[in-house]
């Protein structure tokens, strides 16, 4: 009985008690979700384009956050940093695709996934082996204050990222609606063969598909190691946007931010009231168990393509 | 497809012709061997390479300056575990069987590789150093014969961090007190503790756990700060997980005097990231800070100066550090004393426990050993496997960690020692071990 | 030469559909049982058996359960830590609660509760395909060691969460568990478990459930049109498969380690078995026992490797290089024979037959 009250009828009380404080744990999970979308939209770029489940996006995020705060360590003005970095993921994009995405092709999926594993841990221990294991402090000036905005609390870092995420979608539609390159994108990402077809260079889109995740891995990675210190565990963020891209749908850049608000608001949500009745510490499967639950009524995601019968 | 074959047939060869020789080479040299189980990779390598630079820098410090232990040289081989246990068993595994004694004390630096190991220290016979990790009941030395908690276990460390809150507060009665902790063996150990102690001075006790590796803790600290509002709040957090607690406890507005972590969540590491966020920020130590002892003055004389150091010198002296180095200290001490008994040769595993249930070190001891004021005495015996070693609260000012209290005293006898050795029979119950007698 | 099948008749159903249809096969089996038997057990010192022969043994075990789920029948699964820890909690529950009873039907008896916690989470795999069921079945993973941290009864309220095998002993008095085993005891006892379950998983496979799995993964809706039920099916491989895990799990637990936590099964086990499964061969008994060998072995001679060759190195530095290694080794393997090792095997197979004269 103490369960069932604890499940069905205190959360609710609580929440009538104290509205206030659900609107900020509600504001406080959207934000944070946008942190998750930032991740998972790297996944989508890739697997729309190529159709590759690019398990190594978490290694790329810690990739060029190592290579960022590692160059602005060694005195490199920020700017500097940034076009420097964004050389390394342009080059990395295109070693990956010569060496490993090239001799793959025509290959099942789950072997093209599993070599991208196979880069996860070859990206860890490489910018590990250059820049150390030690954690490294990465400011770029962005506040963490607390900031009441009528009488509820938010965080202005978390604004930023959500502005930052914000503008990133935007930047992204402007390329994939607007430029040459971001048209060739999208045909490619309707059909590969039809694309090639009317002259359209795969191995190039396929490079560029990857300096952009790269790129998006380096503003995640900016963001989440300007949160955490730049460290190993930057690599793990990778299992918090699995959950938001199942539910959001592999192949939708809007999916991947909708369904980071879904997660983050839902999970931080289950933490606050529903933890007392199952125990605390649920953000872990949460997501996973949140994205499932709609996955069995709507088995493409939110947003996905719906071709996958046809695995 | 020529290539293709060549280079198969080539990796074919070298897996099997290193499969036929990944037998560990015995090692040759005629001194005592120092297995050094560290992690300086992995989720919690900030944390650990520290503590494995102090650890080498002092068993170094032995071999340059006075030729090791009693004129014995140490043989010094680490091995990483990733913080992972079933690596720190394979790491156990290689390294017990080398040199001419062995590996005849393991300090494993993982509460979770701890326990993995428990059972094999028993039946190989080697002794097994937790300083300020592992199991707490393993104090209790008639029933866990070859573990060391010395100087302190998670259980004082939880003790006296109650009663630096209480010289705070007068009065504990109707206060809210709460636990932040990593959701796994370390993190649970204290609870026991606070539960008692709760039951004993009438505070209340909120329990939040985070999961491994602690990246959002948001919803965690949106609830004690908006809503439970506690008094003080005490964390039992490692890796990533500490910087992210006190960068959210900021942006909820938690006063950072009112927050203290264990020794494993008060490094430098752990606060360098979240900026002036933590300024003010307390931790229990069972050590001093900073690099102002004679023992670091002589590390960087006869190390550094010479380019032999195993980290940076300026990261001399913090607290991962000397956690290391302590740890070293306690092991080359036990050696020594078991030395003293037995003669200048390298020791086996059973004469090292001999040495460290005899260890005695006091002021006049300390003082010799250049770590007057870095740590409190201690003084072990068979029966007390933890020593008396003792607490300080230190405070971070946003560049340096300073002492808030004085040394505390865990209050061991009639409160720890009983839980200790409850908890203890009741193992030694578990797994049939008839607890020996103590004179 | 040696190789060949020339000359031998088969006179009967029952001889045509043995496992092993050359009698060179079976010698060859015959061989690799009496060294791993007898011979292994003489000459392996204690470090090989703890930290290469067990570990290899019992990731095996897990490799051929998720191969029946991911090789077979074509269900991507990242649930196999999960799996695993329930095997190691059912375990432990089971020989806690009837301490008399027998460790092989404790092992059984893990590998049956572990089979039905595996049968409820491939429900959703009725619905899902693909990477989003390789993704939900994380959900799996994450909750399944979530429960075993946050409920106290299933470690027998132990205040850390940490269990312990306690010791158990077969034919009386050989102890096979707990701290006062004998590595050669453990070493045999999981070698015997381990021969039994691959022969029963071989004749799974072959049999009219295995070829309902290929069925399914080959495609499901033409299964489906020549009447093989998918949700049997699909739900009849989730269950052997984690029984499989399961059994692999407990022996993690009890005879490996020795002690166990919710965290020793964390995602990386997963990662490791379905690598294992995909080096190995996807759809290949064999092929388990290639891969679990392969990513055992691996680390193990990466971080000797440099001792060995006298090279001085410091300890971050060969596990950051053993990273890129073995990411590199991957991608390799995976580049130059997709189809795994046992795909390999059995070219080289191809080829002896013919040697010396390929015309």
């Amino acid at each position: 009985m103490d369960f069932l009250y604890n499940f069905f009828i205190s959360p609710f009380v609580q929440i009538a008690d104290a509205p206030l404080f659900f609107v900020e744990v509600l504001t406080g999970g959207l934000l944070s979700g946008v942190m998750y979308s930032l991740v998972a939209l790297g996944f989508v770029l890739i697997f729309k384009a190529s159709g590759v489940f690019n398990f190594a996006q978490g290694a790329m995020v810690l990739f060029a956050a190592l290579f960022f705060a590692g160059f602005m360590d060694k005195g490199v003005p920020w700017w500097g940093s940034l076009i420097l970095t964004i050389g390394v993921m342009v080059l990395l994009a295109m070693a990956i695709e010569r060496i490993v995405l090239r001799p793959l092709v025509n290959q099942p999926h789950i072997i093209l996934f599993m070599a991208t594993i196979g880069v996860t841990y070859f990206l860890d221990g490489f910018g590990q082996t250059i820049w150390g294991s030690s954690v490294r402090v990465l400011d770029i000036g962005l506040p963490q204050t607390p900031l009441e905005i009528g009488g509820v609390l938010v965080n202005k870092f978390d604004i930023i990222a959500a502005v930052v995420a914000g503008s990133l979608v935007a930047a992204l539609a402007l390329f994939f609606q607007k430029t040459r390159i971001g048209r060739a994108l999208r045909a490619v990402a309707d059909d590969h063969q039809a694309a090639l077809s009317v002259g359209i260079p795969l191995k190039t889109i396929w490079a560029i598909v990857w300096t952009v995740a790269g790129l998006v891995g380096l503003v995640a990675g900016v963001m989440w190691g300007s949160k955490l210190g730049v460290q190993f565990s930057l690599a793990m963020v990778a299992l918090k946007a699995l959950p938001v891209l199942i539910l959001g749908g592999f192949t939708s850049v809007p999916g991947a931010i909708i369904g980071g608000l879904i997660i983050g608001a839902g999970e931080k949500i289950a933490e606050v009231y529903w933890a007392d009745a199952i125990g605390g510490g649920i953000e872990d499967w949460f997501a996973y168990m949140l994205a499932l639950m709609f996955l069995l009524f709507r088995p493409q995601g939110l947003f996905g393509d719906k071709i996958i019968e046809r695995v | 497809m020529i290539f293709k074959k060549l280079a198969l047939a080539a990796v074919g060869a070298t897996l099997a012709a290193s499969a036929l020789s990944a037998v560990p080479a015995q090692a040759q040299e005629n001194g005592q061997f120092v297995p050094g189980l560290v992690y300086r990779t992995g989720p919690y390598a900030p944390g650990g390479i520290p503590w494995a630079d102090g650890f080498a820098d002092y068993v170094s410090l032995l071999n340059a300056r006075d030729g090791g232990i009693n004129g014995v040289p140490l043989v010094y081989e680490e091995c990483d575990t990733a913080y992972n246990n079933d690596k720190g068993v394979e790491c156990y595994e290689k390294l017990k069987g080398k040199g001419p004694t062995g590996g005849a004390s393991v300090q494993p630096l993982s509460t979770g590789i701890t326990y993995a190991l428990m059972d094999r220290v028993r039946a190989d016979k080697i002794p097994m150093i937790t300083s300020g990790y592992g199991r707490a009941d393993a104090s209790d030395g008639s029933v866990f014969e070859w573990i060391f908690t010395a100087p302190v276990t998670y259980w004082a460390g939880a003790d006296a961090i109650v009663q630096y809150i209480e010289a705070q507060e007068k009065d504990l009665k109707g206060k809210k007190i709460a636990l932040v902790y990593h959701d796994s063996a370390f993190g649970k150990e204290p609870i026991k503790t606070l539960q008692a102690l709760a039951e004993k001075n009438g505070f209340k006790l909120d329990l939040f756990p985070v999961p491994h590796p602690g990246l959002e803790q948001k919803a965690t600290w949106l609830k004690i700060g908006r809503q439970l509002k506690p008094d003080w709040v005490i964390m039992w957090g490692w890796g990533v997980m500490n910087s992210t607690a006190i960068k959210e406890a900021a942006a909820v507005g938690f006063p950072m005097n009112k927050f203290v972590g264990v020794w494993w969540s008060g490094s430098e590491v752990d606060v360098r990231p979240a900026g002036m966020d933590a300024k003010g920020y307390l931790a229990a130590q069972f050590h001093g800070a900073g690099a102002n002892y004679k023992v670091h003055e002589d590390i960087v004389k006869t190390l550094y100066e010479k380019g032999k150091g195993a980290s940076d010198r300026d990261k001399v002296g913090d607290i991962l550090y000397n956690r290391g180095l302590i740890s070293a200290v306690i092991m080359a001490e036990g050696i020594r004393t078991a030395m003293n008994k037995y003669g200048n040769k390298p020791m086996t595993g059973e004469q090292i426990r001999w040495g460290l249930e005899n260890l005695k070190l006091d002021d006049a001891a300390l003082d010799k050993l250049g770590l007057k004021g870095l740590m409190a005495p201690l003084q072990l015996s068979c029966k007390d496997h933890e020593g008396g070693g003792k607490v300080v609260i230190q405070q971070w000012s946003g560049a340096a960690w300073t002492p808030v209290s004085d040394w505390i005293t865990p209050r061991r006898d009639g409160f720890l020692t009983e839980m200790y050795k409850e908890s203890a029979a009741q193992y030694a119950k578990e797994k049939n071990i008839t607890p020996r007698t103590c004179n | 030469m040696l190789y060949r099948e020339a000359g031998q008749f088969k006179t009967s159903y029952a001889a045509d559909q043995q496992i092993f249809p050359i009698l060179q096969d079976r010698i060859g089996i015959g061989l690799i049982a009496v060294l791993a038997l007898g011979v292994l057990p003489l000459f392996a010192t204690e470090y090989m058996t703890t930290t290469i022969l067990i570990p290899f043994l019992v990731m095996s075990i897990a490799a051929i359960g998720l191969n029946i789920l991911t090789g077979y029948a074509g269900q991507l699964s990242l649930g196999t830590g999960g799996f695993m820890a329930t095997g190691a909690f059912a375990a432990y529950k089971l020989s806690t609660m009837f301490p008399d009873l027998n460790i092989v039907f404790v092992f059984l008896g893990s590998g049956v509760i572990t089979a039905f916690v595996g049968v409820m989470f491939g429900i959703p795999s009725l619905r899902i395909k693909g990477f989003y069921l390789a993704v939900a079945t994380l959900a799996a993973q994450f909750f399944l060691l979530w429960l075993f941290n946050k409920v106290p009864w299933f470690t027998n309220y132990s205040s850390s969460g940490v269990i312990s095998a306690p010791p158990r002993a077969i034919f009386g008095d050989i102890m096979v568990t707990g701290s006062s085993a004998h590595y050669t005891a453990k070493y045999l006892f999981l070698l015997v478990f381990v021969g039994l379950l691959a022969l029963a998983a071989k004749n799974l496979t072959r049999c009219h459930l295995g070829r309902a799995w290929m069925a399914i993964r080959d495609m499901d809706i033409a299964a489906e049109i020549i009447g093989i039920k998918p949700l049997q099916t699909k739900l009849s491989a989730f269950a052997i498969s984690s029984f499989y895990c399961g059994i692999a799990g407990a022996a993690w637990g009890f005879i490996y380690t020795g002690s166990v936590e919710p965290l020793a099964f964390s995602i990386e086990i997963s990662f490791k078995v379905l690598f294992m499964v995909i080096i190995g061969g996807l759809g290949s008994i064999l092929g388990s026992f290639f891969g679990a060998a392969f990513m055992v072995l691996l680390p193990v001679i990466l971080t000797n490797a440099p001792h060995l060759l006298g090279l001085n190195i410091p300890v971050d530095m060969i596990s950051h290089l053993e990273y890129m290694i073995f990411g590199a080794l991957i991608i390799f393997f995976l580049i130059v024979e997709p189809h795994g090792l046992a795909r390999l095997w059995q070219i080289g197979k191809e080829k002896l037959r013919l040697w010396p004269f390929p015309y």
